[in-house]
């Protein structure tokens, strides 16, 4: 076992903190923020900035093709970028749809012309993307979603409600999928359209989330037209292109962000409980210990996935676990940090409430981590099944025409 | 970036699982322990000629010097198969306490006979309830001999010696060699519910015992514990893995209302968790195998890290592997007991979850201090 880079690596990793000392802003102790909040116009220009500022100096799109204006690098040079950039004060990421989902999908499953139309405008944060996938009555079962799209000549006309949309209040372009054909089983009558959100009868709404903040939208979709140059992939391969895009997005370890065992650890030593530190009691020692050996054992999970890549490997399930096990840590930590302030822990005032209210206001947006990007629920299923090879749920939709297919209320 | 082993390390481990599967088949472990014998000799004496009882001791000594990484990957694999013979005890105890604290000549004495499994070592630390605490020791040494009683003492009764913990007269803990068959030493079995993991009531009435020359205070102590928490944290993810195997076969083949009940989602997501709690586990294992080797400021963190993860992802596929089983996991022959009973014997042996979330936070308080400082 080594921790130290490879001599790649290594060189890759003195390349990145040269340009990042050089372009950016190094992290102290008083520049730390607590609290998620979402994105203001500043917050989307200065990214935009520092977007076209990585792409320029080759450190954006590490595993697109160099053609497109990438670097034809490794998995490991994203990751090592990732790290070192994390030590820096820069813009909040906007671009993780479009560069590592949206444009690697029209890579390899649209035509050259739309790869060659959208990928540079990307990568040098010009034109922001979001997905139109959730629907109201779609979510953890996708391929469920109702919004229609219908052929008119040479154009598709589209209805439908999408929700739960990140970014689409800013993002010039989407990844948009609709039933093309309700008279075949769920998966078989999809297909994938590029959508230009400018377009006539796309509306925005932003969603007030139950902590008070918007960081998601729905969007209505009114006889929207879109050119069938726009399809990306052939008619009714709506689902092998999703699958293709939800692929990509496993190569990002999804971790709930927010207050973790150390965030904990400073709060238990810093308050008091009968006359002594709160870390000194027992029963706040058992939660402490439980947590940071989950917060070291996702840590270790990492570095094995790390090592996988790093040999050239397709790491396994970690990510999922990961996701699975962030998530609810996250929330039990906030309710904790809550917990241990007694009488004031409802307080959101940031004046009196530690770190700006930062337990509180994770508490607020903790349920939300547990649902977004596949539900508790869902990924205990696919650790059972593409793991430990257990049966598959039973779907009594699979092989019925869409428009047979029973639905409730909601 | 390599956070795994080595290939030549987990070839080992492959070829240590091979032989347990073949040489242990399903029953083999639970006719052995039914037996009424302290230990399966001739599968000891097995091991000992593959050279996997010497595998981290010196070459100098008659091991093979293959270093802690490679024990760890042996407990690992004796921890999933189960076999009735006293490695932990013997190995992960008393050998790396004379390893690391006994004199040259003490090496010589000791380490061949460990090592080519001619003699067994027990550790004797515990006089009854409680956990490991410096001022817990009633049995003291003077002038060369041990008085006190030490109890359970694991492997006990098959003990050619035991390393004794024991209060000098400085009042300090140290660490004593006291060969069993001597004259004042009274050995008596005492029944656990781990019957693979066979204990002692060992009573010292002045018995002759020389000290482990290194091992000077209390410290020395914690510092093998954490070394030791270190490979049972391998036993336990061993265990852990080994019962949700077991889980996942049964529920395959196992039909109700017209499917496995591997479909229901209620089992399926147990087991997800379970598969969780293990890779977790198993991470923070790794990470401790490296500072076991590594031997630095890490390791006390480290181990209590592992061992705590390891024995709650033990317990919890022990005992939803019974669970699982419906009522063919609470017979004898299912064998899922002997996980259960194992995973409850480890979660004790070197003292409680309480004990190590203690040392855990303790330790991360005073690097805290260091680093403020």
């Amino acid at each position: 076992m080594d921790f130290s880079d490879t001599p790649d690596e290594a060189a890759f990793r003195a390349e990145a903190r040269a340009f990042l000392s050089a372009n950016a802003v190094r992290k102290s102790a008083q520049s730390r923020t607590y609290r998620s909040r979402a994105f203001t116009p500043e917050d989307v220009a200065l990214s935009k900035a520092w977007q076209a500022t990585k792409a320029a100096a080759g450190f954006a799109g590490f595993h697109w093709p160099k053609k497109y204006g990438g670097r034809d690098g490794t998995q490991m040079q994203a990751i090592i970028f990732a790290q070192e950039e994390e030590n820096y004060l820069v813009p909040p990421g906007i671009f993780n749809q479009g560069v590592g989902m949206a444009l690697p999908t029209i890579m390899s499953c649209g035509t050259p012309a739309q790869a060659n139309r959208y990928a540079r405008p990307a990568l040098f944060g010009e034109e922001v993307w979001c997905q139109l996938f959730s629907e109201p009555a779609a979510g953890s079962d996708l391929a469920g979603l109702r919004t229609r799209a219908t052929r008119e000549g040479d154009d598709w006309l589209v209805n439908g409600q999408k929700v739960w949309t990140s970014n689409a209040h800013f993002s010039q372009f989407a990844m948009l999928i609709a039933r093309s054909n309700p008279d075949v089983p769920k998966h078989q009558g999809l297909t994938f359209f590029i959508l230009d959100m400018a377009t006539p009868g796309v509306e925005v709404r932003r969603i007030k989330q139950i902590s008070g903040t918007s960081n998601f939208c729905e969007v209505f979709l009114t006889d929207v037209r879109i050119p069938d140059s726009q399809r990306l992939g052939a008619i009714g391969d709506g689902w092998k292109v999703a699958m293709t895009m939800l692929a990509n997005e496993r190569h990002t370890v999804g971790q709930a962000e927010g207050p973790d065992f150390d965030d904990i650890f400073r709060l238990a030593k810093q308050l008091t409980l009968d006359g002594q530190p709160a870390v000194n009691d027992s029963a706040v020692r058992e939660k402490l210990a439980t947590w940071y050996c989950q917060s070291q054992g996702l840590k270790y999970i990492r570095l094995r996935m790390q090592t996988a890549l790093s040999r050239g490997k397709t790491p396994g399930p970690e990510a999922s676990i990961a996701k699975l096990v962030s998530a609810s840590k996250l929330q039990d930590i906030a309710a904790f940090g809550v917990d241990l302030l007694g009488q004031a822990g409802a307080v959101m005032d940031p004046e009196t409430a530690p770190y700006d209210a930062w337990f509180q206001h994770a508490l607020l947006y903790a349920p939300g981590k547990r649902i977004a990007g596949g539900t508790d629920e869902i990924l205990r299923n696919i650790i059972a099944e593409r793991v430990l090879k257990m049966p598959p749920e039973l779907r009594l939709d699979k092989d019925i025409p869409f428009n047979k297919i029973p639905a409730g209320l909601r | 970036m390599n956070f795994e082993f080595s290939e030549d390390v987990t070839a080992m481990r492959d070829e240590v699982n091979r032989f347990l599967t073949n040489r242990l088949p399903t029953g083999a472990v639970r006719h052995q322990i039914e037996s009424g014998a302290m230990l399966d000799r001739e599968l000891w004496q097995e091991l000992a000629a593959m050279g996997w009882l010497g595998a981290s001791i010196p070459e100098a000594y008659g091991g093979a010097g293959l270093g802690h990484e490679t024990l760890c990957m042996i407990a690992e694999e004796l921890g999933r198969a189960l076999p009735f013979v006293p490695v932990s005890s013997s190995i992960f105890l008393a050998s790396l306490a004379i390893q690391d604290y006994g004199s040259d000549a003490q090496k010589q004495a000791y380490l061949p006979g460990l090592a080519d499994g001619s003699r067994i070592g027990a550790f004797a630390l515990a006089e009854g309830n409680g956990d490991p605490a410096p001022e817990s020791a009633g049995t003291s040494f003077a002038a060369g001999r041990l008085t006190g009683k030490k109890h359970p003492v694991f492997d006990g009764a098959a003990a050619d010696f035991a390393v004794v913990a024991a209060r000098n007269a400085d009042g300090g803990t140290g660490l004593y060699i006291a060969d069993l068959a001597a004259p004042a030493i009274l050995r008596e079995p005492l029944a656990t519910f781990d019957l693979g993991r066979p204990a002692a009531v060992i009573t010292f009435t002045g018995a002759a015992a020389s000290p482990l020359p290194l091992a000077g205070d209390w410290s020395a102590i914690a510092r093998l514990l954490d070394q030791a928490a270190i490979l049972f944290a391998f036993e336990a993810v061993g265990g852990a893995q080994a019962a949700l195997a077991m889980a996942l076969d049964y529920a395959k083949s196992r039909y109700a209302f017209g499917r496995p009940i591997a479909a229901l989602q209620a089992i399926k997501h147990k087991l997800a968790d379970i598969y969780v709690a293990i890779e977790l586990a198993r991470s923070n294992a790794y990470f401790g195998a490296w500072a076991l080797q590594a031997d630095g400021p890490e390791r006390p963190a480290a181990a209590a890290a592992a061992r705590l993860s390891a024995n709650d992802a033990f317990f919890e596929a022990a005992k939803e592997n019974i669970q699982v089983h419906g009522g063919m996991g609470f017979t004898w022959e299912s064998d899922c007991h002997l996980y259960y009973r194992r995973a409850k014997q480890l979660a004790g042996n070197l003292g409680s979850a309480r004990y190590w979330r203690n040392r855990l936070i303790g330790r991360l308080l005073a690097q805290n201090e260091t680093e403020a400082a």
